[in-house]
């Protein structure tokens, strides 16, 4: 058994450098089918960036009523029973103080005169306090707002649900289709990989059938004959995924800034790096599984009997 | 002393063979071959011999009938164990059949490997064949490196490496001069000597009356004559 098996590993490492051109045809495909398994991988992370980023605008504000003045204590406690609620997913207070601060860095007193002006003259009549409260899906919003309507604290605050409806539904809407999409890009670009690496495997092999018809009149087993292939299909997968792994390395830290001045903040080569193992393990997976699966399959309809 | 007796290693019985389109390459074959014996299949082109063979290595099943291989059908035999089966038996092809990817030694010792022979086995035994067949110095080179009568050397040193009970040499000097012819069959005789079965399918007239051996002759895919010591009358 450990003779064989060391026989077949043998014969399978012999063949892939003996073969160089048909070792490296394969190599080639593989590196193509993990590349396009990385880059699933690496999309799927810009794109849920992305999303998140959509989906940051998507929130309800919660104010607070201007004729009664609502202490910062009773505030956090409004907070708290919010947070509660199951279809709340994040909330996050803003204080009156740092609401002026955004507000002023959005519109600086050397563009913005009268609006600095104006902000500053409000102060200690206007409360700009508020609670900014996001879901994770659209249709939660609506239970968001009922709840808000009927709290025991409702005399206390202003919802700003309503005019924002039809944007929020538009942005869960935009992102939904996003992630479908590229489910489906996904499945389509994953099978169009497996049906090519499958196929130029099979091409290959189809030039080993008569090899493999007189192994099989010597007397050597199937397991004899189809061992070697799988071997050169995991040789093929490892060199494969071992090539892939220099390229996106060097791509991504090579592209990570110029991606970052079209979507700031999203860091690909901090992604790559932040995710390393798991790209190693879909690089890896990928090759030695299309390379052993492969070539099972296509000395399988030369091993029946 | 006793005197051992030879059995019938492999019995036809009642063979026909139709492949499609009704062509008939074998019809009502019967005959036996004891072990130890060296048997010559003659016959023109298309008479049937290569068909013969082929369905004693289970290559083809036939139409009808039995083929019995040390007292077994081997015409019943399961895809499982086909391989060991076939490692009872050496077979020695016209085109050669040797793998083009390995060279000369791997190709022998590759007999050796699918019968979980040892490395030492391997080692020791596959160098003497190499020298039985007079191929010591080509070891290394790969199959189209090799001239034919060098080619039908190596696949002979495949067939007997592993010590069959049987060879089956289906038209082992087709394609060879007459010089390489000679030393070939001369191979043959030897190993027929030192007590292995062999079935030699030829069409070459000069041989099978030389040999003196016992000739199954065959006429669309008929046998007409089977004599002990034969002559090749077509």
């Amino acid at each position: 058994m450990f003779t064989s098996l060391k026989r077949i590993i043998k014969s399978g490492w012999k063949s892939f450098f003996r073969d160089r051109g048909l070792a490296a045809a394969t190599v080639f495909i593989l590196v193509l089918a993990i590349s396009l398994a990385t880059s699933l991988f690496l999309f799927r992370g810009v794109s849920q960036f992305i999303i998140s980023l959509i989906e940051q605008k998507a929130d309800i504000s919660v104010y607070f009523k201007q004729e009664v003045f609502v202490p910062e204590e009773e505030i956090l406690k409004i907070k708290d029973e919010l947070a509660k609620i199951p279809e709340v997913k994040e909330i996050e207070y803003i204080s009156h103080e740092e609401a002026v601060k955004k507000f002023l860095e959005r519109y600086p007193e050397e563009r913005s005169p009268h609006i600095t002006r104006g902000v500053k003259e409000t102060e200690g009549v206007l409360n700009l306090a508020s609670l900014n409260i996001k879901a994770a899906e659209a249709a939660q919003y609506a239970a968001i707002a009922k709840f808000l309507e009927t709290a025991p604290f409702k005399n206390l605050i202003d919802v700003d649900y309503y005019p924002r409806k039809p944007l929020i539904e538009r942005i869960f809407s935009l992102t939904s289709t996003l992630n479908r999409a590229f489910l489906l890009f996904s499945i389509i670009l994953a099978a169009a990989a497996i049906l090519i690496t499958f196929n130029t495997i099979r091409l290959a092999i189809y030039n080993s059938g008569e090899e493999i018809k007189i192994q099989r009149l010597v007397g050597a087993s199937n397991w004899f004959i189809r061992g070697p292939f799988l071997v050169q299909g995991v040789i093929s997968g490892v060199i494969a995924g071992l090539i892939c792994l220099l390229i996106f390395s060097l791509m991504s830290r090579g592209l990570s800034l110029k991606i970052e001045t079209f979507f700031p903040g999203l860091n690909i080569f901090q992604f790559f790096v932040s995710n390393f193992w798991t790209i190693v393990l879909i690089q890896f997976a990928t090759g030695i599984f299309l390379g052993v699966v492969s070539s099972f399959l296509a000395t399988r309809r030369y091993l029946k009997a | 002393m006793r005197l051992k007796l030879k059995y019938n290693m492999i019995k036809f019985e009642n063979v026909t063979k139709i492949y499609p389109r009704n062509t008939v390459a074998l019809e009502d074959v019967s005959f036996e071959i004891r072990e130890k014996e060296f048997v010559s299949i003659v016959g023109k082109s298309g008479a049937g011999k290569t068909t013969l063979l082929k369905l004693l290595l289970v290559e083809e099943k036939p139409t009808r009938g039995r083929i019995f291989f040390k007292g077994k059908d081997i015409t019943k035999i399961k895809s499982g164990k086909l391989a060991g089966f076939r490692r009872e038996i050496g077979a020695v092809f016209q085109d050669y059949k040797l793998l083009p990817s390995k060279t000369t030694y791997e190709n022998i010792a590759y007999a050796l490997e699918v019968i979980g022979a040892s490395e030492e086995e391997i080692s020791r035994d596959v160098p003497k064949v190499l020298e039985i067949v007079g191929l010591t110095e080509r070891a290394n080179n790969f199959p189209p490196e090799l001239s034919g009568g060098e080619r039908q050397r190596a696949a002979i040193a495949r067939a007997l490496i592993h010590r069959p009970e049987v060879i089956l040499a289906d038209e082992p000097t087709g394609n060879l001069d007459p010089y390489h012819t000679l030393d070939i069959i001369r191979l043959l005789l030897k190993i027929q000597e030192m007590g292995t079965t062999v079935i030699l399918a030829t069409h070459n007239r000069e041989i099978i009356n030389s040999l003196g051996k016992r000739v199954i002759t065959l006429e669309k895919g008929r046998v007409v004559r089977d004599e002990e010591r034969g002559r090749f009358i077509l």
